[in-house]
């Protein structure tokens, strides 16, 4: 399958795919309007997190694992592995907020969700023409979506 | 290949997709003795406090075992294996032969011979009949007794206590939650619980259950003294491997049933998983019991796809719990509670009592062996990784993990690039 991976040799640290991140999450899919209203209303937030350290930076988000520790750990059936697109899915409607994926991911891929019960994570933006938006927001192409 | 599966939770679950990922066609028949589809066991607590309806319960959509060419046979147990003749004979007179079988009974509920245990009034918390028999319960109780302070006997204890029943929690440690966490941990939990109106004893246990003429349960009487006027008692001690089958038919058993490095019994062609097996543990290397969800999963997937001849071993099992008490969430992982005055192990531990915060991080040998966050947990997984892949942490990095927290940058370099962004030829996993 095709997956997202951080060059971290080329990161420049922006944050853009962060924001691309929240936007394409957004209802409005609007940058100002993810940002301003619907971050503190709704509470949507970024998949992708980017780790500095001095001048290195990455941005890192879900790996969607072969074998992922999260889906082992889900309790309610929440978190799945898509054996048709190796895709590590996540149902929100069934997620009860018991964190236990997020103690079991050692990758730090899954966040709670600010406002609900319900955890944050990439879903590798699988309903977006043109694939993740981080991807193709970002400036250095230091995010590639590729087969390795 | 037919693959027969002795029980229907989530080690079968795991089975299924082990199985399923180096097998696509070979015939599965799972023989479960409860009536439902594999559920999330966990969330009983949830169904008996309202939080989620019976609906939420089931781990895999309604297509999945069609989808992945499995039989059920629900409501049936397994009455006998023959290891020779590789069959077998369900109590209702079926017999089914097998490849390769697994056996994942789970646990059943631990009973202590308290004097007057047996009879009316006494419920355990491990099913989701037994959820749905203190469902109809709770409307007609007023009070409860829970003698086991650990996840179980808490989450009956909260559960109950939101269906509007008075409930007394009686442990005999002198904490609660004494397996996987330790005084501090537990005490803020506890708070939190007696905050809401629940009552919490420890080192104290239950000397009798004392009834009146018609059977009924009147209280319990403690080891100290007291008595506790009660209409029921929840004994949630903890689940014991439910090992009978494995061990009449002279497999290997000890605590649980013993299995190798591929989940394999002293039986060739049967494997064993989750609570009923007594599998290899990551960080001390012995074979424990650990009836915990993840490795439940784990060793079934494990035993999955080695049932399927794919070879690889199970990584072995870290203990590990995330759980929250009243939105107070807690995690525990690995060693918490290192031997008292062991000079081999380092404690850094960090409360914040009025804010309800508590971090506890344990090294041995310059690694991270186990930790504990109350409150603040959000950082959880990025622990668990510097045990996971027992990454060394000496000197500056070690530093940094205790004042700094985790983060990926500690990572030994190789490792970092590996995971993240690997050379295609590497990047099978």
């Amino acid at each position: 399958m095709k997956r997202v991976y951080p060059n971290k040799d080329v990161c420049i640290g922006c944050h853009i795919c962060e924001l691309a991140c929240i936007t394409a999450h957004s209802q409005s899919k609007d940058l100002i309007l993810a940002y301003t209203v619907e971050r503190g209303q709704n509470g949507v937030s970024s998949c992708k997190h980017v780790y500095e350290n001095g001048p290195t930076c990455v941005a890192l988000s879900c790996r969607h694992c072969d074998e992922p520790a999260c889906v082992a750990a889900c309790i309610s059936g929440a978190l799945q592995k898509d054996p048709e697109t190796g895709r590590t899915v996540y149902n929100r409607e069934k997620c009860v907020g018991c964190w236990s994926c997020l103690m079991a991911c050692p990758y730090g891929a899954i966040a709670r969700h600010p406002l609900e019960q319900k955890i944050v994570k990439c879903d590798l933006c699988f309903d977006r023409p043109g694939g993740p938006a981080c991807v193709a927001a970002c400036p250095n192409k230091a995010l590639k979506q590729e087969e390795r | 290949m037919t693959y027969v599966i002795i029980g229907n939770g989530v080690a079968s679950i795991g089975a299924i997709e082990g199985i399923r990922r180096h097998d696509p066609k070979g015939q599965i028949v799972i023989i479960g003795a409860e009536d439902t589809a594999a559920y999330g066991r966990p969330l009983i607590s949830y169904l008996l406090a309202g939080k989620i309806g019976p609906e939420r319960l089931a781990l895999r959509g309604a297509d999945y075992y069609a989808k992945n060419g499995v039989e059920l046979k629900l409501g049936t147990s397994a009455a006998k294996v023959d290891t020779v003749q590789k069959t077998v004979t369900t109590d209702k007179g079926e017999t089914i032969k097998y490849d390769r079988l697994l056996i994942a009974t789970g646990g059943v509920p631990f009973v202590p011979p308290i004097p007057g245990v047996k009879g009316a009034d006494i419920y355990s918390f491990t099913t989701l009949a037994h959820a749905q028999t203190l469902i109809e319960l709770s409307s007609k109780i007023k009070r409860a007794v829970v003698i086991g302070g650990g996840l179980i006997g808490l989450k009956a204890a909260e559960s109950l206590h939101d269906r509007g029943v008075s409930v007394t929690i009686v442990e005999l440690a002198p904490r609660i939650l004494s397996g996987g966490f330790d005084e501090k941990a537990g005490k803020l939990a506890a708070n939190r619980l007696k905050k809401v109106g629940i009552e919490v004893n420890c080192g104290v246990t239950a000397k009798e259950i004392q009834r009146d003429q018609d059977g009924h349960v009147k209280g319990v009487l403690l080891t100290d003294g007291r008595f506790l006027e009660t209409d029921v008692v929840v004994v949630a001690i903890g689940v014991v491997p439910h090992s009978a089958l494995a061990k009449e038919a002279g497999i290997k058993v000890e605590r649980g049933i013993i299995v190798d490095g591929k989940l394999m019994t002293s039986a060739k062609d049967v494997y064993a998983a989750g609570d009923v097996a007594q599998a290899i543990d990551m960080l001390s290397g012995e074979h424990r019991v650990v009836p915990i969800w993840p490795n439940a999963y784990n060793q079934g997937y494990a035993s999955g796809r080695n049932m399927a001849g794919a070879k690889q071993p199970y990584m072995g099992g870290l203990p590990m719990n995330s759980i929250s008490f009243y939105g107070l969430p807690t995690i525990s992982v690995g060693t918490v509670n290192p031997p008292e005055g062991d000079k081999n192990f380092e404690i850094f531990a960090q409360l914040d009592e009025a804010k309800e915060i508590y971090r506890k991080l344990v090294f041995r040998d310059e690694k991270l062996v186990g930790y504990v966050l109350v409150g603040d947990i959000d950082k959880g997984g990025m622990y668990t990784a510097f045990i996971k892949f027992a990454m060394p942490l000496a000197g500056e990095a070690k530093d940094k993990l205790i004042n700094a927290g985790p983060e990926v940058f500690l990572w030994p370099a190789e490792l970092f690039d590996e995971t993240w962004n690997p050379e295609p030829a590497q990047a099978a996993r």
